[in-house]
């Protein structure tokens, strides 16, 4: 019964926070993956993009809840979010019109693009918080839990309880079908082949006839997609705030660059090697031991390799170890 | 002096602004504005070292200023006798165990032949050597965090004059800039940012949680001062007499005695914190002016000349027989320093260390657009780069105020649209900031003062 106890504690608070932490990560670095692939270029926008996502998506959750309309256990924001992914696409083609497109004309070298990206990062920074605001909101209506921790423990008898909150699960399945549709159209379609070999050399891909412009627009438009979606799954999870999601950058850049940059089924295991690592090494032991080991063996101190403190702190530490011994991440990305 | 022009109407016009400030919003306020321009411009400086003589992208600078930061309190805080007592023997213990890794580490990589065995025992050994550290470490930092947690709760520092700690700030960015320049150098470019961006945010929260070093989120406030306090210079003789002399003309018009006093007091108070960052703006200019005179020198040096041989064509250089990582190394050693420096007087001038405060936003990518803006590879332009981007984030509320107010003066106040864009005036110099980056980039891509080289 220990044993089983013990597997449940793991479950509850290693598992399944870190699979649910991992997909949202996950899909902003499939995110970052695909602009610096494609367009050639570390996105430093990334976490205001997704933040400007959620924000639409939350703006026309509002909208729809003054209407009356509701999916009733499931979140109203799923409703919104395909609202929320055209305004985002609007947004980011707008951005490249004006910003990019000149620079990748110019054909200038990386670093420019990234100052570049800089100034775009300000800007969509102002105008989250000029619209709504720099506060803490959370949108997440319906029913909160699937199994919640009490009930699970007089259903089974156990000690200890696992609580299986709605929107990881959510998080989890929308990750995992929009995933798939995404490797099914990278690798089965034809214009999601010609990004591949667009990626893989221009030059040659120019050559056999494969449209920039058609190129650049799809990877926009799937950005899009998976910037909104991967920042909504995050503020339905936790909450919205415009600086955690700037700071949510930094470790969706270390999923990326671990799996391999420019390679997106690196950057979709990436961001789980990110979360379980963050989540397995500063995980307290203790109760886990408690219940594994004889009672004359139990320890004493929290069995804590870091504090939560460092939680950041952990996924930086792997980035910059695998950037110095494997710059080409875990994954094999592009070769530097 | 024809071809110097633009940079003399650059200075000047900025110089007019800030007077401006000063004329119709307060002293204080301009003065403010001021100091805190003068240790962007040290930032600025040490940034575009990096980046404007050797094309080496560094967004690591908030980890350097918040080291500089530690630095003021290591050195003028008066050390905490309990808590070394309490638990100082432990942490030595811990500093002498962490001494014994890395030389164990130099031992194997120096004696071994590379192979799997060797990265392997070294991961073991660097895990044991963090478990064993936390082991020692733990009973003493609990002690020394319950030594009077309130107001102490660290080891505190060595009670020295804070003006020490610039120097001191200089050498612990310049540490830690050798430790991530031996890591990190050979990365390309947008890695290198990404790397140096990730190893500063760990330092940041090293700084943060560490409470027994420095007190992490509960700051460490009243550090000691290099210029007088204002409630000294209150009663003080002289000073009173001074702001007497200045105020004549204004006191004279007053007939009633009291009212007299009553005025003169006013002036008295303002004048006292006028005065004191007075004393700031002239330590922090002679700081800027000699960074100012050794940049120049070393601009245009032999070793000024090499580092844009090496920027401009590594490969060239290097065929020349120019040793291109240690020079890179060197150069990355330098800008932090200098933006170690920069840490120290940002904190001397608060008074203040708060770890919490420390935000990429602020401290490095508001400095990148501060040496794009100026100018890269160009002293002059990077300081003129500081000054401009810090008067526009700080005057920035006002003008966009003052915008909106003009576009809208037509929809009354209670307007719902009106009042949102009112209430969100501090976040326009998001906006000014990342338009105003994009316009140079696009517009004017070496800065408003660019980089002139002359071969004389």
């Amino acid at each position: 019964m220990d044993f089983v106890n013990a597997i449940i504690l793991l479950l509850n608070y290693i598992f399944i926070p870190a699979l649910t932490y991992g997909s949202q990560l996950a899909l902003g670095a499939i995110f970052v993956t695909l602009i610096y692939g494609i367009l050639r270029f570390a996105n430093f926008a990334t976490g205001d993009m997704m933040s400007f996502g959620t924000m639409a998506t939350i703006l026309f959750t509002w909208y729809f809840q003054s209407l009356g309309v509701s999916l009733g256990v499931l979140p109203t924001a799923l409703l919104a979010i395909p609202f929320g992914i055209i305004l985002m696409i609007l947004y980011m083609l707008l951005i490249d019109k004006f910003v990019f497109k000149y620079y990748r004309h110019q054909k200038s070298p990386p670093v420019q693009f990234a100052m570049v990206s800089i100034g775009v990062m300000f800007v969509t920074q102002a105008v989250v918080r000029i619209i709504i605001g720099p506060s803490d909101r959370r949108f997440f209506d319906g029913e909160k839990f699937i199994i919640k921790a009490r009930e699970f423990k007089e259903m089974t008898g156990l000690n200890e309880g696992l609580a299986l909150k709605s929107t990881q699960v959510i998080t989890i399945f929308v990750t995992i079908v929009l995933v798939s549709l995404l490797f099914w159209f990278l690798n089965r379609t034809k214009t999601g082949k010609s990004m591949k070999a667009y990626s893989d050399n221009e030059d040659l891909a120019l050559l056999s006839g494969i449209d920039p412009k058609k190129i650049v627009l799809v990877t926009w438009v799937i950005a899009g997609i998976l910037a909104t979606i991967g920042g909504v799954l995050y503020g339905l999870d936790k909450s919205f705030k415009p600086f955690t999601y700037f700071n949510n950058m930094l470790p969706i850049f270390a999923a990326a660059i671990v799996g391999g940059i420019g390679n997106p089924f690196g950057a979709f295991l990436g961001g789980y090697v990110i979360a379980f690592s963050e989540i397995l090494l500063t995980y307290a032991y203790k109760k886990f031991f408690i219940y594994i080991l004889p009672e004359s063996m139990e320890p004493n101190s929290l069995v804590q390799l870091l504090s939560t403190d460092y939680k950041f702190a952990v996924s930086f530490s792997i980035l910059v170890i695998v950037l110095i011994y494997r710059p080409s991440g875990i994954f094999k990305g592009k070769v530097l | 002096m024809r071809k110097n022009l633009n940079v003399i109407a650059a200075y000047s016009i900025m110089m007019i602004l800030i007077l401006m400030v000063g004329i119709f919003q307060s002293w204080n306020i301009a003065l403010s504005i001021f100091n805190l321009c003068l240790i962007s411009a040290v930032m600025t400086m040490g940034a575009n070292i990096q980046w404007g003589y050797a094309g080496l992208i560094n967004f690591g600078i908030m980890g350097y200023t918040a080291l500089g930061g530690l630095a003021a309190v290591l050195i003028s805080v008066d050390p905490v006798q309990e808590a070394w007592r309490a638990g100082g023997f432990d942490i030595l213990m811990c500093l002498w165990l962490i001494i014994v890794m890395v030389l164990v580490i130099r031992f194997i990589l120096k004696n071994f032949e590379k192979s799997k065995l060797r990265t392997y025992s070294i991961a073991a050994l660097i895990i044991t050597g963090i478990i064993i550290i936390r082991v020692t470490a733990e009973p003493g930092i609990e002690k020394i965090e319950a030594v009077n947690p309130a107001t102490t709760g660290f080891l505190g520092g060595f009670g020295l004059p804070i003006i020490f700690s610039w120097i001191v700030g200089a050498l612990f960015a310049g540490g830690l800039a050798f430790i991530v320049g031996k890591v990190a150098l050979g990365l390309r470019a947008d890695y290198l940012a990404i790397a140096t961006l990730l190893i500063s945010e760990i330092v940041i929260a090293i700084i943060k949680h560490e409470d027994w070093l420095t007190r992490g989120v509960k700051n460490v406030i009243g550090l000691k001062r290099p210029a007088p306090y204002e409630v000294d210079l209150q009663t003080t003789d002289w000073f009173i007499n001074l702001v007497e002399k200045f105020n004549s003309g204004k006191l004279s018009v007053i007939d009633n005695l009291a009212d007299r006093q009553a005025a003169l007091n006013q002036l008295v108070i303002e004048g006292s914190s006028v005065f004191v960052k007075l004393c700031y703006s002239g330590l922090f200019l002679v700081v800027v002016i000699i960074l100012l005179i050794l940049t120049q020198k070393a601009l245009y040096s032999p070793w000024g000349r090499m580092m844009r041989a090496i920027r401009d064509n590594e490969e060239a250089a290097n065929a020349m027989g120019k040793n291109v990582v240690k020079q890179h190394l060197l150069i990355f050693i330098l800008g932090s320093a200098i933006v170690g420096i920069a840490g120290a007087m940002l904190v001397t001038q608060d008074g203040l260390f708060t770890p919490g405060s420390y935000r990429p936003m602020r401290y490095t990518f508001l400095i990148w657009v501060m040496v794009i803006v100026g100018g890269s590879g160009n002293n002059f332009g990077a300081i003129l780069g500081g000054f401009v981007v810090w008067f526009l984030w700080i005057e920035a509320a006002p003008i966009s105020m003052f915008l909106i107010n003009f576009f809208t003066a037509g929809i009354p106040e209670t307007n719902a649209i009106k009042a949102h864009l009112i209430e969100s005036v501090p976040y326009f110099r998001f906006l000014l900031m990342g338009l105003g980056l994009l316009f140079i980039m696009r517009y004017r891509p070496k800065g408003i003062l660019p980089e002139k080289i002359e071969i004389k």
